[in-house]
């Protein structure tokens, strides 16, 4: 079902009418209800901020957008009570094969889940709609979060306490007045364009075809990829599975096409016949060709207008890291507009967000960079090098690292934090300062679900004096936990709400505990 | 036992590879050809071992 727009609908909600009063007021605005903007405003909203959300499109929009979810964007929806149903859903899978030419063997496999014995798989593939459908359910049980469809935003005013923005719906238009905005909209940013901001980067000269297509299929639930196989020579292609018999085939193109010709039928169908059989018998879900970018603005942080998502970063789909870094985003985010909110931390701990999102944007970039530039050799020397390393892939071990069809999203740790506190004593193994805390069995649970929205202090062998505002958990000494975390009796990690790891001691004292939350707070911080 | 390590050796691959992509930027076909040859024959004096260059050529030749 399509609509006026030409996007076809997965879930109508329908336009919520404009307030009122032509002048309207909100603490944050978040503009923008794609997983993002809804990820931002169900954890503000389940911190019992009071959320504003607009949308352009006045439903939940059913195109091939993000599949694949990785295990850290699943940890996060599971903070947001939404990891089970996605989960539920999804197609779980770990392992990656890359194949080369017509032959069956795979010349590479990787695993996207090394630790195992954690609560949630590498991977899930599952189809945004899902997501945000259930990000959107969280949301509408909260009366503090008001997300109004059809609500497009096309003037902004940067203030020095907020922003004005001008909106306009079906039945009228109205100025909203927010002491912070929250721009989540997307590549094509509105407020990005509005406030003249920059959007720097590299565009790839490469199209792909994407064919979604309904069909039963019997094979494993893992991630294929193909370089130069016999159904399209010369190029690469892509094959996953997704929930409801859907499977998601991506076929390397080339530069200079006919894109508008491209996603026709008779031009499509010959590829998924010639990939799958001429007999196969399926239907198509959807069509489209893209290509892609990879850029991001020199800052996220503009005075009291923020940006996350595709709205600040965009990188090619090939890792997977344009959704599960703009998750990130909203994780990072969260905990601390909440504490400048409720007046619990300095308007700088914001700034934190910039230089931390902007770290994970860089290294997202980075290797869907590499991985591009893998795929798309730009010059014989670098076509050479690639097709060397696939032909000693085939039988050296030591070829194979260097195969690169997508490096898969995984948590990025924030080195240079000036939030975390740096190690002073000597440590072996467990998890540094400014990586995000790994999962373990505990007791009948997970150890990520014992940590919540708030500051927490795990302690091996329990038993240690913590500020008001942190939430003591012990861990068994011996226990899986502690020694994933490389704590012996005694020692103790404090993690912050969005599950990083702030401080660790062998033997901590109240005071130490003290000093490195008020950090964490970004109560000590000395920003250039 | 083949006398030259055909087993992982190295760390960090996607950098090494970027900069070996990187290192052809702006050349000609013919200058990048001499490129190759010229790194060949450093890291061919770097490893300074008869038996092991003459394994690798072999394994090179046959692909
Ligand atoms: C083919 C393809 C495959 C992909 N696969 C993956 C994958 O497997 N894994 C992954 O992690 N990522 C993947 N991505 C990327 C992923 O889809 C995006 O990163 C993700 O949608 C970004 O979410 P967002 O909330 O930032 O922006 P969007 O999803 O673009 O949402 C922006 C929202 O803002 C609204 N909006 C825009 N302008 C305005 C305005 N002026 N006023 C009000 N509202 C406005 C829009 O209606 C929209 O709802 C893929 C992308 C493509 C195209």
């Amino acid at each position: 079902m399509a609509n006026v727009t030409g996007i076809p609908v997965y879930k109508k909600i329908g336009a919520t009418p404009v307030p009122v009063t032509a002048h309207d007021q909100a603490r944050v605005v978040i503009v923008g209800a794609g997983p993002v903007g809804l990820a931002l405003a169900l954890d503000l909203g389940r911190r019992g901020q009071p959320v504003t959300v607009l949308n352009r499109l006045d439903f939940v929009a059913h195109c091939s957008k993000a599949i694949c979810f990785s295990k850290r964007s699943l940890d996060i929806l599971d903070r947001l009570g939404a990891g089970d149903a996605a989960v539920e859903k999804g197609v779980t899978w770990n392992v990656g094969k890359v194949f080369w030419g017509a032959s069956e063997s795979p010349i590479y496999q990787f695993d996207t889940l090394p630790v195992k014995d954690q609560k949630r798989p590498g991977f899930i593939n599952i189809q945004q709609y899902y997501i945000e459908e259930y990000l959107l359910d969280g949301c509408r049980a909260l009366p503090n979060i008001d997300i109004r469809w059809g609500h497009t935003v096309d003037a902004v005013t940067a203030l020095n306490d907020g922003a004005e923005l001008t909106v306009t719906a079906v039945d009228g238009s109205y100025k909203l007045r927010a002491d912070w905005i929250v721009a989540c909209d997307g590549a094509r940013s509105t407020v990005r364009d509005k406030l003249g901001l920059d959007f720097e980067g590299r565009v790839f000269e490469d199209n792909f075809l994407i064919a979604d297509i309904r069909m039963k299929h019997e094979m494993p639930a893992e991630r294929w990829f193909w370089f130069d196989p016999p159904f399209n020579p010369g190029r690469s292609a892509l094959m996953h599975k997704q929930p409801d018999d859907v499977w998601r085939l991506d076929f390397q193109l080339g530069w200079n096409i006919d894109r508008e010709a491209a996603t026709r039928l008779e031009n499509v169908e010959p590829f998924i016949r010639a990939m799958l059989g001429e007999n196969l018998e399926f239907e198509r879900e959807w069509y489209s060709v893209y290509s892609f970018q990879c850029r991001r603005m020199a800052r996220f942080v503009h005075g009291h207008v923020i940006f996350a998502g595709d709205a600040a970063h965009l990188v090619s789909p090939f890792g997977a890291r344009g959704c599960n870094g703009g998750l990130a985003d909203a994780d990072n985010l969260g905990w601390k507009l909440d504490l400048v909110l409720n007046g619990e931390a300095d308007e700088s701990l914001i700034e934190t967000y910039n230089l931390e999102a902007v770290a994970t944007a860089d290294e997202n970039i980075l290797n869907s960079t590499r991985s591009t530039d893998f795929l798309t050799p730009k010059s014989k020397a670098s076509q050479a090098l690639r097709d060397a390393v696939l032909e000693l892939a085939k039988e050296h071990a030591f070829a194979r690292p260097f195969v690169n069809s997508g490096r898969l999203s995984t948590a990025v740790s924030y080195a240079e934090s000036p939030l975390s506190t740096p190690d002073e004593d000597a440590w072996e193994g467990g998890v540094a300062p400014g990586m995000p805390v790994l999962d373990a069995p505990l007791a009948d649970g997970w150890l990520l679900d014992e940590l919540g929205n708030h500051f927490v202090l795990l302690a091996c062998g329990g038993d240690q004096p913590v500020p008001p505002s942190v939430r003591l958990v012990a861990l068994e000494p011996n226990g899986l936990a502690a020694q994933r975390l490389g704590l012996m009796p005694g020692a103790s990690v404090l993690v912050r709400p969005d599950q990083y790891v702030a401080a660790r001691w062998q033997q901590p004292t109240p005071t130490a505990v003290e000093t490195a939350l008020r950090r964490a707070k970004g109560e000590t911080l000395c920003l250039q | 036992m083949p006398a030259v390590n055909l087993g992982t050796n190295l760390s960090d691959h996607d950098a090494l590879y970027e900069a070996l992509v990187r290192l052809h930027d702006g050349l000609s076909d013919e200058e990048s050809l001499r490129l190759w040859a010229r790194l060949t024959l450093i890291l061919m004096n770097h490893i300074g071992d008869r038996d092991v260059l003459l394994a690798a050529m072999e394994k090179a030749r046959k692909g």
